[in-house]
């Protein structure tokens, strides 16, 4: 056709593309929306109950997930919030938002996190005798090349670790990527976070821990070649499970407070 | 007729392989093959969007200006990822998380640019299409002999499911880190050429230049 090369064909045809593509592209992600969100939201509820060790293959996840009460808390004074609906909290723009999150100074920075959000998202299971049977809360520092973002779950007593996972990160794979191995995250399960005065001490230790000795029971074994992704995880503990973290909320819990 | 259908879809898995004799496609060979389940994704994703490129480029070849026809090819390939990366995030979400970025990236892809421009401009729809499907099972081909290597060797399993036991989880195994490296398929990609020109010796390029003998300074 001789006339393709005219300006009115170009434009025509320009124009013709752009709306079919257009239609096409907007079409699918609008219909394909609905899905991708339940997607998201049933990704981030089978993280906090794998953390958990609560989550069951072949079981529908948000039924697993009714059991799991979904509140906010108030990093400062360790209380349970209502200022927000704790399901439309986003924590990760929080953090990001100067009204709901402030800088954390250096030298308080051992997880790396930059900004600590005032409000906190905790995921509080109840047992059968209405008292409170485990609880999941929300973590994340930085290990040797990303931020790990994930969650630890304690028993009942607040103190003992029922059950730990990174559901995101960008570690070396078959190094630091062994935060994801199954007998490693096993590992976390039983140990104690803090001693009888309330001070975090639990470590991840370089090489193996020696079960006979008594403070293996806050030693976690180190990963081997992954030693900046293991303080990484050491720090982001000690960080979130201390004095700045969620400490005074699990004293007011404790006490019976929160 | 049917013989040359054959050859539209057949030739790109070992005569001419886009990734092994063209050299094209090598980015996302190597970031996305350390596990077979997400190479195999990925293979899908790229295989449908060259096919349909191609038969939406080939249904307008002959109305596309050609001043402005790398544009339109262009958009029809960007539409066309963007749809296929959002069917993936609502019916895969697992694995599209793992291709992350690598879905977009197929824009970039020089399998589906080059066959655009080299064969669909020139070609009716239906062979068109066809030669999409072709070279996307080339590349699928070798994504997944790469993949097999990774993952058998690297994390000692295959689609997730332990062949070799680990030492880290209580087996024998003791699995080679590099290969879950990016670089590691460069080895393979390497070796697979080397081995598939070696059987194929028509593959094998003439040198642009051969190297002058060393000469001696001083010596004219």
């Amino acid at each position: 056709m001789a006339d393709n090369e005219s300006i009115k064909k170009t434009l025509l045809v320009t124009l013709a593309l752009c709306v079919v593509c257009s239609v096409v592209v907007s079409a699918a992600t609008v219909m394909l929306r609905p899905l991708q969100e339940a997607n998201q939201a049933r990704d981030r509820k089978a993280n906090i109950l794998a953390a958990a060790g609560m989550l069951r293959a072949g079981v529908d996840v948000e039924r697993q997930f009714d059991r799991v009460k979904t509140r906010l808390v108030d990093l400062d004074t360790g209380k349970f919030t209502d200022v927000m609906d704790p399901l439309g909290y986003d924590q990760r723009k929080a953090s990001r938002d100067p009204a709901l999150s402030e800088p954390v100074p250096r030298e308080q920075d051992i997880a790396k996190i930059q900004r600590r959000v005032k409000y906190a998202q905790v995921y509080v299971v109840d047992g059968d005798d209405g008292a409170i049977d485990k609880v999941i809360l929300p973590i994340k520092g930085y290990g040797l090349w990303s931020t790990l973002h994930g969650f630890i779950a304690l028993e009942r007593d607040l103190n003992t670790v029922a059950g730990i996972g990174f559901y995101e990160h960008a570690e070396t794979p078959g190094l630091g990527g062994e935060v994801d191995n199954p007998v490693w995250k096993a590992s976390w399960h039983g140990k104690h976070l803090y001693d009888a005065d309330g001070k975090v001490v639990l470590k991840v230790i370089k090489g193996r821990a020696d079960g006979s000795r008594p403070e293996s029971a806050h030693q976690i074994d180190g990963l081997s070649g992954a030693t900046l992704t293991s303080r990484g995880v050491q720090n982001l503990i000690q960080y979130w499970l201390g004095g700045q973290g969620f400490a005074p909320f699990l004293a007011n819990l404790r006490a019976g407070e929160a | 007729m049917a013989e040359k259908t054959r050859d539209i879809l057949l030739k790109p898995i070992l005569s001419n392989n886009p990734i092994a004799l063209q050299i094209l496609g090598i980015c996302s060979a190597l970031a996305v093959t350390s596990k077979l389940s997400v190479a195999f994704v990925m293979c899908i994703a790229l295989t449908s969007v060259t096919a349909f490129s191609n038969l939406s480029i080939s249904l307008i070849r002959n109305h596309i200006p050609s001043s402005i026809r790398i544009i339109v090819q262009m958009t029809i390939v960007a539409s066309l990822v963007i749809v296929v990366d959002q069917f993936l995030r609502a019916y895969a979400y697992e694995i599209s998380k793992q291709l992350s970025v690598f879905v977009g990236l197929i824009i970039t892809n020089c399998i589906v640019m080059g066959r655009a421009e080299a064969y669909a401009m020139k070609n009716p729809p239906l062979p068109s299409f066809l030669d999409g499907i072709g070279n996307g099972l080339g590349y699928s081909a070798m994504l997944m002999t790469v993949g097999t290597v990774r993952e058998l060797f690297g994390s000692g399993s295959l689609f997730g499911i332990t062949i070799l036991p680990l030492a880290t989880n209580g087996g024998w195994y003791v699995p080679n880190g590099l290969l879950l490296l990016p670089p590691s398929a460069f080895f393979i990609i390497g070796g697979i050429v080397w081995a598939l020109r070696s059987v194929r010796k028509e593959q094998i390029e003439t040198p642009e230049y051969r190297l002058a003998p060393n000469t001696v300074a001083g010596a004219v």
